[in-house]
Parts: C-alpha cells; structure tokens; sequence
C-alpha cells in the first residue's frame, strides 16, 4: 500500500474530479490517495465520485482557507 | 502512460471520462483505436468528424472523389472553398482543425476487390458510408472475409437504415438484403435526400464504432434499425444470420473478393429479406 498525493487547489469542476478519477486509475487497489481541493464545489463533486467509482473516502480535513484534504483508498481496479 | 494522462487529454476528453462506462481506460481505448470511414460524403462526414472529436487513434479515409457544389448541402466535412479538391485532402484538413492529435491516414481511391482487403485488414472497425450497391456488398464482404466489424448504413430522401456486422456472431449485409439488385435504382442524385438526416445515420454509425472500440453497451448486430424522419419513426427489425448466406453461412461460396457490377444507391425501399415494415 503507498500513499499518493494529488494538488487540485487550481483546478476547476469537472476537471477536479476528472484529474482524481484519473489518479485512481494509475493506483493499485489498496493505495491511498490523499487530495488537496478548494473550494465547495469540488469538496461536493470530488467525494461524491470517488464513492461512485466504487473507492472508499476514508475522511475529510479543513486546513483553511476554503482548502480540504480528502483521503480515499482505491477499492478495486476500475476505470 | 504520464503523458497520455496529462491536463490537456483530461480536459479533451473529460465528457467521455466522466462516464462511468468509458472512464480513463476508455478513452484509452479510443485513443487507441484505428477506424477506416470509406466515403467522405454525406454519412463519412459526420462519422469522421465525430470520430476525430473523440480522440480516435487513426483515422483512415477512403474516398477518389472531388468536392462538388451539390455535396456542400449535406457533407459536411466539407466547405465551399474545397471545391475542385480532393474530398480526403479536405477531409484531413478539417479532421486535423478538429483534433490535432488524431492520425489521419488518406486512401485517395476507389477500393476495389483487389486492394480492399489489404486496407481493411489494418483498421479495427470500418464505417461504410458509399454510395452504391456494388461497394456496399464489397465492403461487406471484404470486412467479413478479414474479420474486421463495420456499420453499414444508407440514406435516401428521407429515409435511413444501419446495422452493425460482426463477422462471424451477427447477419451480414447479404444475410439481410440477399443478392445484390439488377437494373435501375433510384440515388440520391435523381431522388434527394434530406441533407440532415446524413447526420442522423452518420452520428449513429460513429456512435457504434465508439461502442465496439469501447465495449460499452450493445453493438447493433443482428438488427437493423430504419429512420424515417418525416414522422421522425425510429424501428428496429431483428435480423438474423442466414445459414444459406453465400458468404457467412453454412455453407459459404464467396471466399475471395470480385469486382460487383451493379447499380448505384444503398436505399431502393424494402430490401429482399427485412425481417420489419417502416
């Protein structure tokens, strides 16, 4: 298991969770993934992904500024 | 694998990746894909342009005509000032403005039972969009022989119809229309054709070829699916392998390509064995 990091903080949706679903593409099931975002739009839209892809969201931590950290764990390999 | 996943290719191609049915391995796959459209007229064109937005790998281009003014109400691939040039130039160009990443291969000719094979054989799936029964049946017959799917797809006035062949699983086009017809048939040049219903069938037939590259959903094999859009009636006929079919039956006698004689025009109303009624 390795723990990845991915920054969003510039990107806007959908490319927010187009670039993590891609992330998860390249992992292997077990690896961690930790995200930077900001902003609400992509703390609803990045999360809500990741649980439809079929990977878990293992939590989600402000670090101000409108910046969240959101952990998940790639479940199997999908798409 | 990191420069085939960068900003720009996300950013391309995010509609497609967003779909839980293509994702990234997807539009991999389309990337990856070599799809030859044979005619760039009123079906290749929006076949090839669609196509090239969704980021085919190769994308091989068979036609030996020139643009003429009567082209420019439905083939769109085209524009006025390629008048008097090669349709597969003009094809080229407006693909590679479209998207530059997709590998345009011209095949400026008449493909016949001596060189279709060959050109087939290269590609993964083939869009027959031409013009007349005796390239209809050769195309048929060349994508079968090599094994390659296609779609097969005709309009006339305003009426359209498709299928999707997989060699060996579903009906091929002699299965459906039986032997190809004798005498005068009516095309497009003498009866019409509603210039947008070209997109219609068009649109569908990349859509299909999309599909198989992807494997999502359902190939339309084994049916035929007719459009007539004045009432805008969509009907799908369930069709079936004949076991009597000359070249994918039981017993098959059509085992190398001849040179077909025949009439022109894919549409002559209800072919010899549609299993429907429009």
């Amino acid at each position: 298991m390795t723990v990845f990091q991915l920054d969003i903080t510039r990107y806007c949706c959908p490319l927010t969770f187009v670039k993590v679903k891609a992330q998860l593409y390249r992992l292997a099931p077990g690896d961690i993934l930790e995200v930077r975002l900001k902003g609400a739009e992509p703390l609803e839209n990045v999360p809500a992904t990741v649980v439809r892809e079929g990977h878990a969201v293992l939590g989600i931590e402000s670090l101000g500024g409108g910046v969240h950290l959101v952990r998940m764990q790639k479940m199997a390999a999908g798409a | 694998m990191e420069r085939e996943l960068d900003d720009a290719f996300l950013e391309r191609y995010s509609r497609h990746i967003l779909l839980p049915e293509v994702g990234v391995a997807g539009q991999l796959r389309i990337r990856r894909a070599k799809v030859l459209v044979v005619g760039a007229g009123g079906l290749g064109s929006p076949a090839a342009l669609y196509l090239a937005a969704a980021g085919v790998g190769v994308l091989g281009i068979a036609d030996a005509d020139t643009v003429d003014l009567s082209n420019l109400q439905r083939q769109i691939l085209h524009g006025t000032a390629d008048i008097g040039t090669a349709k597969v130039e003009s094809a080229a160009r407006r693909i590679a403005a479209v998207n530059p990443e997709v590998a345009v291969v011209v095949h400026r000719e008449y493909l016949t039972a001596a060189t279709i094979g060959a050109v087939v054989s290269q590609y993964d799936f083939v869009v027959e969009g031409v013009d007349n029964f005796p390239s209809k049946y050769l195309v048929n017959d060349a994508c079968v022989l090599a094994g390659v799917p296609f779609s097969m797809g005709g309009i006339l006035q305003f009426v359209g119809q498709t299928m999707t062949v997989l060699p060996g699983r579903t009906a091929c086009y002699r299965c459906v229309m039986g032997e190809p017809p004798t005498g005068k048939v009516p095309t497009c040049a003498s009866a019409g054709v509603f210039g947008a219903i070209a997109g219609m069938l068009g649109s569908i037939q990349a859509a299909e070829a999309l599909k198989f590259v992807t494997g999502v959903g359902r190939p339309l094999g084994d049916a035929l699916l007719c459009f007539d859009a004045k009432a805008m009636d969509f009907m799908k006929s369930p069709v079936r392998r004949d076991p009597s079919c000359p070249l994918c039956g039981d017993h098959p006698v059509i085992r190398e390509l001849a040179d077909q004689a025949g009439p022109a025009c894919p549409q002559r109303g209800r072919p010899a064995r549609w299993a429907g009624a429009v």
